[in-house]
C-alpha cells in the first residue's frame, strides 16, 4: 500500500521527506559542496583526511584515493553514523582489547623502568625553572629509548602499537608535560611524516638516528600569518630548472624543538604547472629538511606561560637547498600530509592528559583526606565530594576516549578523524577543569609552587590551542559530520527520482521520519550490545542519537551548503557530538568491565550512569537551541 | 680471568611499600603487593655486567629461586645486561621456608654445574636482612669470600676486594674462584632501557628443580610468630642538663 502511495505521489514523499524539489540548494549536492570550499581550513582538512592513504603505505595513490572516497560513504565510524541518526557499533562495542598477552606483558615490563626514571631522575620543577629539560635527563631519556617508541624494531625503535604508545605517554603526562611535549613534538608529529609517508630510502636514512635521539625532529607548519588557516602559508620552495633540488625560503614560528632539531618536516608552497591548462598554481608540499643543508637557523627560546621545559623557537629557512629526494609524499599533497600527521598523533594527547588528570586527582584526594577544618576531614563535605566526583568522571571519559581511538587505530580503522578530534577537544578542556579544581581543593597550598600543581595548570593551557585549536576542531567535527550526512541525503534524492525502483528504501525512510515526528522510537536500540545493568543509560544514548540525527537533517535542509558559515550552529552541533561520543565510550568501557567482572566494575557503572544522565540533558538542551534557530523553511514549492 | 659469573637475584617486596603483618601473625602480606629486585642484588648484577663490559668475564648468568613470578626479576637482570637466566623452581611451603642455608646449597651446586668461577651476590636481602647467603655459599664451596665489597678489581688470577667494615675500609686479595657480596657503594645500577628490555625477551631462562641439583630444602628453622615493631612511645622533654641526668638515673640507665 505504501509502495503504491510512493509511486503515485512523489510529491507526497517529497513532502514527508521534506526534500525541496526545485530549490537549487538540495539539488546542488548539499553536503559535498561543503568540502569544496577552499577557504575554510576545517572543510579542507576534512577532505584531506578522508582522502588520506592507509597508514604505513609508501605514497598515496589515486587508486587509494578513489577507494577511500567510496569507503567513506560506507563508513563504520560511530561518529560519522551518529550524524545520520544511525548507530554503527562495530568500532565502539565491545571496547577494543587489542593487546594480546605477549604485548600486554611487554607493556608492563616497559612501564617499570619508565616509571622509575620519571620518579627518580626527571625533576619537573627544575625543568620548569630552568626553562629546559636538564641535560642528564635528556640523555637518560635517549638512552631509555623514549625517542623512538613507534619506530619499527628493525630500524632501531621499539615498534610499539598505538595502544602501547598511549599507555607510555599516559605515564609521561602524569609526571611532566614539558618533557611530554618535547618527546611528542619529536615523534608524534616531528618525524611521523616519515613513518606515514616516507619511502624506503627516507625511512632507512633518517629513522635509526631519530629513534635513538641522536637527531631530534620538529614539525614546521605555523607561520606568523598562518596559524589555524594553515593553507595560507607563505613559505616557498622553488624547484630548480634541473629538477634535482628545491630552494626553500620562509620563516616558521612557535616550533617545538625548533632550537634542538636536526631534522625538520617543513611545509611550503611549490609552484606546480597544471598539465591540462598550463596554468601555474601554488600547492603545498612537505619536505624533510636537514639543518646540515645550510641556511637553517633558529631564534632564541620563546618565553612561555607553560611547558617551559619544551624548547619553542622561530625557525628560518634562507635559500636552503633541499634535494628532490627529500620530498615527503607527493609534490602538491603537503596539506594532506600535514593534516594526517596531526590526525594520527591526536590520540596521544588524550592519553597524556588522562595521565595528568590522574596525578591531579591523586593530589586533590590526598589533600582532602588529610586536611581537617571545622572539626572534620574536608573530604567529608559535600562540596568537596562533588568536585572530586566530577574530576573522576572527566578523567574516566578521557581515558575511555583515548584508548577507544588508539584501539580502533590498532585494529586497522582508517576513518577515526572525528573521534580523534573529539578526544583532543574533550581531553584538553577536561584536564584544564580538573587541574583547576584540584588547586581549588588544595586551597592556598595549591597556589604555591612547591605543591607542583600550578605548574601543571600553566602547562595545560596550550593544549586547547595547539595541534588544531579546539574552536577549529569543533568546526571540523561538525562540517565533517554534515558532509557525510549530506551525502546520504544526496543518495536519497537520487532514489526519489526513481521511486518505483527504490520503493523499499523510500518506504523505510518515510516511516522513519514519520515515527520521529510522532516522537516514537525508530527501532534503533543498543539492547544486547550494552550490558543489561546499563540498559537505561544505553536507552538515553539511543534517544539522543535519534534526536541528533533529526536535527542534523533539518539543519542541512535549511542551510544547505551555507552551513559552512553558520558557526553558531556548528559549535553547538559539535558540543552535542562530543557529549554523544563521550556517552558511548563510557557505556562501552563500563559494559566490558561489568562483563569481565572487574573489581572496579560497579564504580565504573556509577561513573557511566552519572555521566550519561548529565550528558543527555546537555545534548537535549543544545538540540532545543538548534531547533529554535532552524524554523522550518523546507515546505516545498510545487 | 673468570669465564663465567653467577649472580644471585632475589625477588623482594619493593623498598617503598609500607609493610603490613598478616592478621594471623605468620608473616607479612605479600598478595597484590609490589615486588622488585633486591637493591643489593641490583648492585651485584651491575658489577657483573661491568666486568663483562671490561672483558674481564665472558658470561653473566642470573639466578633466582622461587615461584613463577621470580622470572620477572630474572628478566630485569637480563635487561641490565646478563646473558642468560636460571630459574630454580621452588614454591609453596618450600618457598615460605626458603632461607640462606637452602639457597647457598643451591648456588653451590649450580656453581659446580655451570663451572662458574665467580659468584656475586647482594650482601643481604631487604626482607630478612640475614646477611648469610654469600658467606655460607663460599663455605660450602670452600672458596674465599670478599663480603661487603665497595670495590672489586681483577688482578691476574686474583681479586682485590675493598671491604666496608665497622672500622673503615679493609683491602684483601683473594684467589679465584671466589664469592663476593656487594655493598651499597660498590656502584650505581643502570636503568634497564626499553630497547634492552626488548632484547632481553630473546635471552634464555632455563628452569631447574632443586632435586635435580641434589639439594635438600628442609629447613631447620620454624617461624613461630611475626609481629609489628612496638609503637614508638612519646618522649619526655626536660629543661636542663641536671634534669636529664636525674631522669636517666631514675630509669636506671646510668
Amino acid at each position: 500500500m505504501l509502495l503504491r502511495k510512493v509511486s503515485q505521489t512523489p510529491a507526497l514523499c517529497v513532502a514527508v521527506l521534506r526534500l525541496p524539489q526545485s530549490t537549487p540548494v538540495a539539488q546542488r549536492q548539499v553536503g559535498a559542496a561543503a568540502a569544496r570550499s577552499v577557504r575554510l581550513y576545517a572543510s579542507q582538512a576534512a577532505e584531506a583526511v578522508i582522502e588520506k592513504p592507509a597508514v604505513g603505505s609508501d605514497a598515496a595513490t589515486t587508486a587509494d584515493k578513489v577507494e577511500k572516497k567510496a569507503a567513506s560513504v560506507e563508513s563504520k565510524s560511530f561518529a560519522v553514523n551518529m550524524f545520520k541518526g544511525q548507530i554503527s557499533t562495530s568500532q565502539v562495542f565491545p571496547f577494543p582489547s587489542v593487546l594480546n598477552e605477549e604485548k600486554l606483558e611487554l607493556l608492563r615490563e616497559l612501564l617499570e623502568p619508565c616509571s622509575k626514571f620519571f620518579e627518580e631522575v626527571n625533576d619537573p620543577g627544575k625543568n620548569d625553572t630552568l626553562e629546559m629539560v636538564e641535560e642528564h635527563t635528556m640523555q637518560g631519556l635517549k638512552e631509555l629509548g623514549a625517542f623512538g617508541l613507534q619506530v619499527p624494531v628493525d630500524l632501531g625503535g621499539l615498534g610499539l602499537t598505538n595502544t602501547q604508545y598511549a599507555r607510555l605517554v599516559e605515564l609521561v603526562g602524569l609526571h611532566d608535560l614539558g618533557v611530554g611535549i618535547t618527546l611528542g613534538a619529536h615523534q608524534s608529529i616531528g618525524f611521523k611524516g616519515i613513518l606515514l609517508y616516507g619511502n624506503k630510502q627516507q625511512k632507512e636514512k633518517y629513522l635509526p638516528k631519530l629513534a635513538t635521539g641522536e637527531t631530534v625532529a620538529a614539525f614546521c607548519l605555523t607561520e606568523p600569518s598562518s596559524g589555524s588557516d594553515a593553507a595560507s602559508i607563505r613559505s616557498i620552495a622553488v624547484p630548480s630548472p634541473c629538477g634535482k633540488y628545491y630552494t626553500l625560503n620562509g620563516s616558521k614560528i612557535w616550533i617545538s624543538n625548533g632550537g634542538l632539531a636536526e631534522i625538520f618536516t617543513v611545509f611550503a608552497r611549490t609552484p606546480m604547472k597544471d598539465e591540462k591548462t598550463g596554468e601555474v598554481k601554488d600547492k603545498i608540499t612537505a619536505f624533510i629538511v636537514e639543518r646540515s643543508f645550510g641556511g637553517v637557523t633558529n631564534g632564541p627560546p620563546e618565553k612561555k606561560m607553560g611547558i617551559k621545559a619544551s624548547n619553542t623557537a622561530e625557525v628560518f629557512f634562507e635559500n636552503v637547498r633541499v634535494p628532490a629526494e627529500c620530498v615527503l609524499g607527493e609534490v602538491g599533497e603537503g596539506f594532506k600530509v600535514a593534516m594526517n600527521i596531526l590526525n594520527n598523533g591526536r590520540f596521544g594527547m588524550a592519553a597524556a592528559l588522562s595521565g595528568t588528570m590522574k596525578g591531579a586527582i591523586a593530589k586533590a584526594v590526598d589533600h582532602a583526606a588529610n586536611r581537617t577544618q571545622f572539626g572534620s576531614k574536608i573530604h567529608s563535605f559535600g562540596v568537596i565530594q562533588e568536585k572530586i566526583a566530577r574530576m573522576a568522571m572527566y578523567q574516566y571519559v578521557t581515558e575511555c576516549m583515548a584508548y577507544m581511538v588508539s584501539g580502533n587505530m590498532d585494529s586497522g580503522a582508517t576513518d577515526f578523524q572525528i573521534e580523534a578530534a573529539i578526544s583532543k577537544i574533550f581531553a584538553s578542556e577536561a584536564a584544564w577543569k580538573v587541574t583547576d579544581e584540584c588547586i581549588q581543593i588544595m586551597g592556598g597550598m595549591g597556589f604555591m609552587k612547591d605543591a607542583g600543581v600550578e605548574r601543571v595548570l600553566r602547562d595545560l593551557r596550550i593544549f586547547r590551542i595547539f595541534e588544531g585549536t579546539n574552536d577549529i576542531l569543533r568546526l571540523f567535527v561538525s562540517l565533517n559530520g554534515f558532509q557525510n550526512a549530506g551525502n546520504q541525503l544526496k543518495s536519497l534524492q537520487k532514489a526519489l527520482k526513481n521511486p518505483l525502483g527504490n520503493a523499499g528504501l523510500l518506504a523505510t525512510e518515510i516511516t522513519k521520519r514519520a515515527k520521529r515526528k510522532a516522537g516514537m522510537s525508530t527501532g534503533l536500540t543498543l539492547q544486547g550490545t550494552v550490558h543489561p545493568e546499563l540498559a537505561q543509560s544505553g536507552e538515553l544514548s539511543v534517544k539522543a542519537i535519534e534526536q541528533f540525527g533529526e536535527v542534523i537533517e533539518e539543519l542541512l535542509l535549511k542551510h544547505g551548503k551555507r552551513i559552512i558559515d553558520e558557526q553558531f550552529v556548528l559549535e553547538r552541533v559539535a558540543n552535542c557530538a562530543i557529549d554523544l561520543y563521550a556517552m558511548i565510550v563510557v557505556l562501552s568501557r563500563a559494559s566490558r568491565s561489568l562483563s569481565q567482572g572487574h573489581s572496579s566494575a560497579q564504580h565504573e557503572k556509577m561513573l557511566c550512569e552519572t555521566w550519561c544522565t548529565e550528558a543527555y540533558d546537555r545534548i537535549t538542551q543544545n538540540i532545543k537551541f538548534l531547533l529554535l534557530s532552524s524554523v522550518y523553511s523546507a515546505w516545498p514549492v510545487w | 680471568m673468570a669465564a663465567r659469573v653467577l649472580v644471585g637475584v632475589k625477588r623482594v617486596i619493593d623498598y617503598a611499600v609500607k609493610i603490613r603483618v598478616k592478621p594471623d601473625n605468620t608473616g607479612v602480606v605479600t598478595d597484590g603487593v609490589k615486588h622488585s629486585m633486591n637493591p643489593f642484588c641490583e648492585i651485584a648484577v651491575e658489577e657483573a655486567v661491568r666486568l663483562k663490559e671490561k672483558k674481564l668475564v665472558k658470561e653473566v648468568v642470573a639466578v633466582s629461586c622461587g615461584p613463577q613470578q621470580v622470572q620477572e626479576t630474572i628478566r630485569t637482570a637480563l635487561a641490565m645486561g646478563a646473558d642468560r637466566g636460571i630459574h630454580v623452581e621452588v614454591s609453596g611451603k618450600d618457598y615460605d621456608s626458603l632461607g640462606p642455608l637452602q639457597v647457598s646449597k643451591i648456588l653451590a651446586a649450580l656453581a659446580k654445574k655451570e663451572e662458574a668461577s665467580l659468584i656475586i651476590l647482594g650482601k643481604q636481602a631487604i626482607d630478612d636482612d640475614c646477611n648469610q647467603t654469600g658467606q655460607m655459599t663460599a663455605a660450602l664451596l670452600d672458596w674465599p669470600q670478599g663480603t661487603f665489597a665497595s670495590e672489586v678489581a681483577v688482578e691476574g688470577d686474583k681479586l682485590k676486594v675493598i671491604r666496608e667494615v665497622d672500622g673503615g675500609l679493609e683491602t684483601i686479595k683473594i684467589n679465584l674462584p671466589a664469592v663476593v657480596t656487594a655493598d651499597l657503594r660498590l656502584n650505581t645500577p643502570r636503568y634497564a632501557t626499553l630497547p634492552n628490555i626488548m632484547k632481553a625477551k630473546k635471552k634464555k631462562i632455563t628452569n631447574v628443580k632443586p632435586g635435580d641439583l641434589g639439594v635438600d630444602l628442609t629447613s631447620r628453622l620454624e617461624v613461630l610468630r611475626v609481629d609489628e615493631p612496638p609503637q614508638r612511645q612519646a618522649g619526655v622533654k626536660v629543661e636542663t642538663v641536671e634534669d636529664l641526668v636525674g631522669k636517666l638515673k631514675e630509669a636506671g640507665r646510668i
